[in-house]
């Protein structure tokens, strides 16, 4: 099946790193317009119905206004380039193969707002990536496109990079501020919202990768062509990762709203070796686990909240019949005790009592009172947690137990049944 | 603004949080990680509420109110919710609470004991950190009742700025702890308490040394001495279920005669000798060009504050013990010749507001030939709980005077317990033997307060003395900052280690604010109302002492017995 | 970088040298624990936390506290080279315990561990953001993967 390549029109056909390449192909045009017209920038944006690509989906164009209209002497811009949901790759293709893409989003962000200053906050893990994405800075700035009086206008703009330390907490917005000022990674309780109170008790826009390289092509392009592709409430392509027992994993370039199931048969080939699907898991490590009757779902926000899937940030695990889904939860759950941060008590405690009831269930010992205790602590972990990853971490076991509920019970001791 | 809590309609104030507009209701909701006196965390969840339209439990803590916001603070979803919270707390908490020093006082249990935990715990009891670290004179750590809500590190930074204590790890594992676990005798923790003061349950306490004081009342060879401190007669009380700010100094002389105690003194009378050897010494640094700015150094955590973080300024130390420092040089080397006894046949016990008091008593230089000056420091907290066990109602006690001849002292000397009340007495008392004039109006206003730091002016002579007044670690460290850069042109300064001096001790009744006011006015009150003399250099028993002693202030045996050093404690790890 | 054993005077002077440079940043904490960390032997042990908060003027406290929060950060010592074997579901589904048990079996030590010659540290780490290449691996700042618990040997050899 044949990607809708925007953001990814230009990947591999151009030296990433070179200025002279980008701008060869219209690149940092968006930002002259920009430059020349800074008040209808946010306009845009509403018009395009741009929404967050980081897996909150909140609308850029209203996201942004909330930090032009809030005075302050210093507005910065953050990056977030701190792809931590286990099973998401899109970041990195951008960063890898588009990354003047990015950086004239966030100039052009800076202009609308007001900010001269940014922050690209890279996950060690792609610390690889680095030295060309400061390579391609400087040279954007050596250009004239960033730095002092970008592109003879009045507006100066500079970009730094700054290297995590392994914490997917760190992608949640406001524990990415406080590691960018050089703290522990612990998300602040909201409010007071960044685009109010962000880095150092200033207004800021943070927003994704992804949705910063969207930003220059609605101004090229038009919001009319930006439109044209996925849905009313949520227009424009999006860069989809497909992983786990598929043929073909990867980051793939379609409109929003192409079905679960084209992306698993036309796209990722279908699982290896003629296995059957068993489950999918939506939306990344904190998304729901549905079963494959929903395939024929919309991949998009709307669609999968009314199904009880998950959009998150585009990403489709897929899991065959050889797996166990216990041992996929407990996984999971797992990797949501360790990334707790610590501070809020639901998440710190909450995982790892919800990871000693699933290991009942996988040795055969829980009883009845286990999944209904496992049950009610999802609840309140949802309910009560600081953060968006206290809130979200529970509901991969949710979903399971709504969908895959005999799996737990027929793992109960004596095969006790419900 | 309107808001709506439970069906109530209520103005507020914008900016206030839904927990302080529960409060003008009269509801109480419930708390950990927030204390009054501290930025709002939201951290320990047990204060969530519904509010209408949001899409999970909000805080009440951090959540401000808006216009026509409409709160449930008791529906069954909060409830659960709440008791969950609860449940997740307690089965990561070590609940030996009969053998726990915050037994009844631990915010912990009164929130299990109001949510009703009648039935066994659905989570295994998993407990934290490494065990217990007795290595501090003044305070015991208990990482496995920690429940991680982060009040002792705002402490220990924000008042404080020592930074001792920091959260560790992440997930499951956090907790609060000193770098690398390091016992708190090694590290650079100044004894101050104030996390003690800050802990919500009994993770960090204060060290219990009542049994030795037991010891030595029971043994009939010891002389029980007791000399307490300023502060403890508007906070003894309190400690023992009574009204913030509440006065009981008599019977606080005699619980502790029935208690067993041979002589209890006050340490009032050495507050006065301290002014009288500190403002002479101020006099002296004044006239022949001595280091300037002097400090006070009766604050044992500032005295190691300064030694640990600055060194290089001991010079600005007054070389003047603590009034504790000075008694119980008084009590080993002058009145147990007095009675006819040895030192070491002396016990001398003290009654102090503070935690650092206990190491202070513990200095080499307040102790000579294998004994020292202090045998023992009791807490306001350790008294308590000593009357308690001695089954005294200490409401119903009558009122007693305090033992001659070191019974008497002023009103300089008794608001020394709080902060801006040291540099006041030396104030009352510099001005007039300067001038040799008598002052119109003792009473030095503009130094008094709980505003952090103060200064002011005033024409001592010839001469405009500057004078600045601070209490809180963090806020003398901005001083010392100064004084570094040399931009600190005053003549003289008071530090208190403890916000507001030392009824914000360490040693006290769980502090707030509204609490610390109320016994500012209470010491106040006896320096205005209860004593027939305020200026330390009038109190006749001074008068008195030094002429047995047969010197003046700062001179041979005077300066032998009240006068000390400091040593730089500067540590690899600041 | 020799392998690690020890943290060596001239080592903490290196440190001392790159942490002098952010004096008073206490924003650069986290990138220079991570830069710290490149030149003693990737890790930040208690020594090297003294001096970091020394020449930074970051109190001790607060350095090891940050420090103990990142899973890429260690207070233990570790090896000159750390293998992270991703444990995420992508790659915990297509065979990483089999991978990390070669692993294990190959060096000769347990997840958490390192080689008693200081060159090898063993652990596990979550998503590395390459899920099309799972199961996947990093050692230092390279990525490696799809393995097969046979390509272990040739792979970690390379390591000199």
């Amino acid at each position: 099946m044949k990607q809708t390549l925007k953001i990814l029109r230009y990947a591999d056909k151009i030296d990433p790193v070179s200025v002279k390449d980008y701008v060869k192909v219209g690149g940092y045009e968006a930002l002259r317009k920009a430059v020349e017209n800074p008040d209808k920038i946010i306009d845009t944006m509403k018009a395009s119905g741009l929404r967050g690509r980081g897996g909150a989906g909140f609308g850029v164009g209203q996201k942004w206004s909330f930090v032009k209209n809030t005075k302050a002497d210093v507005k910065y811009v953050v990056c977030n380039a701190d792809e931590g949901e286990p099973g998401t790759n899109k970041d990195r293709v951008i960063i890898e193969k588009v990354p003047h893409l990015m950086l004239e989003g966030m100039a052009i962000s800076g202009v609308a707002v007001g900010s001269t200053k940014a922050y690209i906050y890279l996950r060690a893990e792609y610390v690889y990536l680095r030295e060309n994405l400061e390579k391609a800075i400087a040279e954007a700035k050596a250009q004239g496109y960033l730095g002092k009086k970008i592109m003879g206008s009045k507006y100066d703009f500079d970009i730094e990079v700054r290297l995590g330390a392994g914490a997917y907490v760190c992608g949640e917005e406001t524990a990415m501020l406080e590691s960018i000022e050089g703290k522990r990674g612990e998300p602040r309780y909201k409010p007071p919202y960044p685009g109010v109170e962000g880095l150092w008790q200033k207004p800021t826009i943070i927003n994704n990768v992804e949705t910063f390289v969207n930003v220059p092509l609605i101004i090229t392009d038009g919001v009319e062509e930006f439109r044209k592709y996925g849905s009313k409430n949520n227009p424009g392509t999006k860069l989809y990762t497909l992983s786990g027992n598929i043929k073909n994993p990867g980051v793939y370039e379609f409109p929003i709203g192409i079905t679960i199931r084209e992306l698993f048969e036309k796209v990722g080939g279908g699982c290896p070796n003629g296995k059957k699907l068993k489950a999918i898991q939506t939306g990344g490590a904190s998304g729901n686990i549905i079963p494959p009757s929903l395939l024929d779902t919309p991949f998009d926000i709307d669609p999968c909240n009314a199904v009880g899937a998950t959009f998150g940030a585009g990403d489709l695990m897929f899991i065959d019949e050889d797996q166990d889904i216990i041992d996929v939860v407990e996984n999971l759950t797992e990797f949501f005790d360790e990334e707790s941060c610590g501070q809020c008590t639901p998440c710190r405690e909450g995982n790892r009592r919800l990871l000693e009831l699933i290991r009942k269930f996988k040795d055969g010992t829980a009883v009845l009172e286990d999944l209904e205790l496992m049950e009610e602590l999802s609840e309140v972990m949802c309910d009560t947690s600081l953060c968006g990853l206290g809130q979200a971490s529970a509901k991969p076991l949710q979903s399971v137990i709504r969908f895959f509920r005999p799996e737990f019970t027929k793992n109960m001791k004596g095969g006790h049944q419900s | 603004m309107k808001v709506t809590i439970n069906n109530q309609v209520i103005e507020v104030q914008e900016g206030m949080t839904i927990l302080e507009a529960a409060q003008q209701i009269g509801i109480k909701l419930p708390t950990l990680c927030h204390h009054p006196d501290q930025d709002v965390k939201a951290h320990c969840r047990v204060c969530v509420v519904e509010v209408e339209g949001q899409r999970v439990l909000q805080p009440a803590c951090s959540f401000r109110c808006f216009d026509g916001m409409v709160v449930h603070t008791n529906t069954e979803r909060v409830r659960k919710a709440r008791k969950m919270v609860l449940e997740l707390i307690l089965a990561h908490h070590n609940q030996d609470c009969l053998h726990c020093a915050r037994n009844q006082s631990c915010e912990l249990q009164t929130l299990a004991a109001h949510y009703g935990f009648n039935e066994e715990n659905r989570f295994p009891l998993r407990v934290r950190g490494e065990g217990i670290d007795m290595s501090s004179p003044s305070i015991v750590r208990d990482p496995s009742k920690c429940i991680a809500c982060g009040r002792c590190e705002w402490a220990c930074s924000q008042y404080q700025a020592v930074h001792v204590l920091s959260r560790k790890h992440r997930g499951f594992e956090t907790y609060f702890s000193t770098p690398f676990d390091m016992p708190f005798d090694e590290s650079i923790c100044v004894n101050c308490g104030q996390c003690v003061q800050a802990c919500p349950t009994g993770a960090l306490t204060i060290r219990d040394d009542t049994e030795e004081a037991w010891a030595a009342i029971n043994d009939p060879k010891k002389v029980v001495v007791a000399q307490v401190a300023p502060a403890v007669r508007v906070n003894i009380a309190e400690a023992l279920g009574e009204e913030s700010g509440t006065i009981s100094v008599g019977r606080l002389v005699t619980a502790l005669k029935m208690l067993g105690v041979d002589y209890v003194f006050d340490t009032d009378f050495t507050a006065d000798l301290t002014i009288m050897e500190e403002g002479t010494e101020l006099i002296e640094r004044l006239t022949n060009g001595g280091v300037l700015p002097m400090i006070t150094s009766c604050s044992p955590a500032w005295v190691k504050f300064c030694e640990t973080f600055y060194p290089e300024q001991l010079g600005h130390l007054s070389t003047a013990k603590s009034p504790q420092g000075m008694f119980g040089a008084i009590i080993k080397e002058w009145y147990s010749k007095k009675i006819g006894k040895t030192p070491q046949e002396m016990f001398s016990l003290s009654i102090m507001p503070c935690t650092a008091k206990k190491y202070e008593a513990k200095r080499p230089e307040l102790g000579r030939n294998n004994y020292q000056d202090v045998d023992c420091v009791l807490t306001v907290q350790e008294l308590a709980k000593m009357i308690k066990s001695a089954n005294i109602d200490f409401g119903a006690l009558p009122e007693s005077e305090f033992d001659k001849p070191f019974g008497l002292g002023s009103g300089a000397g008794v608001i020394f317990g709080a902060t801006g009340g040291v540099m006041e007495a030396a104030l009352r008392t510099v001005y007039e033997i300067v001038t040799g004039k008598d002052l119109e109006n003792i009473d030095f206003t503009m130094v008094r307060g709980l505003k952090g730091t103060r200064e002011a002016t005033i024409q001592v002579g010839d001469l405009p003395v500057k004078v600045c007044v601070t209490s809180g670690l963090a806020n003398a460290r901005k001083i010392m900052e100064l004084i570094k850069e040399g931009k600190a042109d005053y003549h003289f300064i008071e530090i208190m280690a403890c916000p507001g001096g030392c009824i914000g001790g360490g040693g006290n009744a769980y502090r707030n604010w509204a609490k610390i006011s109320a016994r500012r006015k209470a010491l106040y009150k006896i320096d205005a109302e209860k004593l027939p003399v305020r200026q330390s250099h009038k109190n006749p028993a001074i008068k008195e002492f030094y002429q047995d002693l047969g010197v003046k202030p700062g001179e041979g045996i005077a300066h032998k017995l009240f006068h000390t050093h400091y040593t730089d404690k500067s540590h690899v790890d600041i | 970088m020799n392998n690690c054993r020890r943290i060596d005077p001239e080592t903490l002077k290196q440190v001392a040298n790159l942490a002098a440079q952010y004096k008073g940043r206490e924003d650069m904490l986290v990138e220079v624990l991570g830069q710290v960390q490149k030149i003693a032997c990737n890790s930040v042990p208690e020594e090297v936390i003294s001096v970091i908060s020394k020449e930074m003027g970051i109190p001790k406290a607060k350095v090891y506290s940050v420090a103990t929060f990142y899973a890429f950060f260690s207070v233990q010592k570790r090896g000159k080279y750390v293998i992270r074997m991703c444990k995420s579901a992508p790659c915990h589904i297509k065979g990483a315990q089999e991978v990390l048990a070669a692993m294990e079996k190959f060096l000769g030590i347990k997840v958490g561990e390192t080689t008693y010659d200081g060159k090898f540290t063993l652990e596990t780490c979550e998503c590395l953001g390459i899920c099309d290449r799972s199961p996947a691996i990093m050692i230092n700042d390279e990525v490696f993967g799809p393995l097969k618990p046979e390509d272990i040997e040739d792979l970690i050899s390379k390591f000199e």
